[in-house]
């Protein structure tokens, strides 16, 4: 089944735990074949189907319960870390598990947004589409969550995130 | 100071820059260490992201084989779902696999299985067997494979990078898939003996657009070439006259 195994890692990391990430994918599924009517030939079908996998999430009720809206609009977009900074030393010293933790800590539209762009390796303007959102908004939102990802792996590295470690 | 610059790293290291935005932000790098040094970190972090997530969780035996069982049952209701465009040729192609490559094929379905074939390979958690930026590897690992050999281009000083190797099968005939990138998009370049179920594509360069893939093919030396990818046109006719220079 093309897309399973992406689209399950996607779910997971969504969800959150194995039950959850099985009944989003199966209801993907089942949403697509339902509504393949209003997939457009020619048009970005794997992005497609992550879209159905995210609205189904955002209904479920983990979705609902961890997609309180995100006021991080308000706030300035962040320059990209400068050389030296200590955020960055230590995201590159970070190892997978720290990563991983940093990932699950993050508000779900900000982990969201960095699956689908480091991972998924879609363009601005799929994910765009996928979220509904203008291609700025993937930008700036983007930005936003890579600098709470380092100071997540900062404070972890202090000793001082460990506490939130779920 | 910050670079004026630095706002555009983001950007470069998610490679969303257009053409003259890159070559523009490549040339300030020579000159602005601080930007280099910056983009290089943003690069390491989206790798590193990458390396943690996209496997961190993997579905199960028993649930790959309960939703092949729920889809498949569902499938056989939805005859219009198999009719439309890449999803139904992804599905079709988890029905019935490269079977769909052992029916003769007039010079359409060519393509349109050359797309199913580039789709399922790119979709597939190993789009290539053979793993490997260099020719010198790729091409001899399909030795004893495929009754055939064929030239691969130098791509030193152009955009394009090779990634690897697959073996395809068209008329339970074996051939070979490469695979290439050029920035975000990857490029399929199929190889096969030229038959009779090929010859309605004709011996001359060929272009076409199909599903919003650009195709080029065309037949020289008995081999028959078919070059596809959602990339541009001209990324596509720039291959496949690499390609071509090759194997004069």
């Amino acid at each position: 089944m093309p897309l399973l195994a992406p689209l399950y890692n996607f779910a997971h990391w969504l969800a959150g735990n194995r039950e959850e990430a099985e009944d989003l994918v199966q209801e993907t599924y089942v949403k697509a074949l339902k509504g393949f009517s209003s997939f457009t030939p020619g048009t970005n079908f794997r992005a497609w189907m992550y879209r159905i996998l995210r609205n189904t999430f955002l209904t479920s009720r983990t979705g609902l319960k961890e997609s309180v809206s995100l006021d991080d609009e308000k706030h300035p977009v962040p320059d990209p870390v400068a050389e030296g900074d200590p955020e960055s030393l230590l995201v590159a010293r970070a190892g997978q598990e720290q990563i991983q933790w940093a990932l699950k800590q993050l508000p779900v539209q900000h982990r969201e947004v960095i699956l689908l762009c480091d991972v998924e390796e879609m363009s601005y303007k799929d994910i765009a589409e996928l979220l509904g959102t203008p291609p700025g908004t993937v930008m700036s939102r983007l930005s936003r969550a890579r600098k709470a990802m380092r100071e997540l792996l900062s404070e972890k590295s202090r000793g001082a995130g460990l506490g939130a470690n779920r | 100071m910050t670079c004026e610059w630095r706002e555009k790293v983001e950007r470069y290291a998610d490679l969303e820059l257009g053409e003259s935005e890159l070559a523009q932000m490549e040339e300030h790098f020579r000159t602005c260490p601080e930007c280099a040094a910056t983009a290089m970190r943003e690069l390491q972090m989206k790798r590193q992201v990458s390396a943690a997530a996209a496997q961190a969780f993997t579905p199960s035996a028993e649930f790959r084989i309960r939703i092949e069982n729920k889809i498949g049952k569902r499938r056989t209701r939805s005859s219009r779902f198999l009719k439309f465009g890449l999803a139904g040729a992804m599905i079709a192609l988890t029905i019935f696999g490269t079977a769909l490559w052992m029916r003769q094929a007039n010079s359409q379905d060519v393509l349109a299985e050359a797309i199913d074939l580039h789709v399922s390979a790119l979709a597939s958690t190993t789009p290539v067997d053979v793993v490997s930026t260099d020719r010198h590897t790729v091409k001899p690992w399909f030795e004893g494979k495929l009754p055939f050999t064929f030239s691969l281009p130098e791509l030193q000083g152009s955009e394009f990078h090779l990634a690897g190797g697959r073996m395809a099968y068209v008329d339970q005939s074996p051939g070979a898939q490469l695979i290439f990138g050029i920035r975000k998009h990857q490029i399929s370049v199929f190889i096969f003996q030229d038959r009779e179920s090929f010859h309605s594509l004709g011996e001359r360069t060929r272009t076409t657009q199909k599903l919003e893939f650009n195709l080029e093919t065309w037949s020289g030396r008995g081999l028959r070439y078919v070059v596809i990818s959602d990339a541009g046109p001209a990324d596509v006719a720039a291959l496949s006259q690499l390609l071509r220079d090759a194997s004069l």
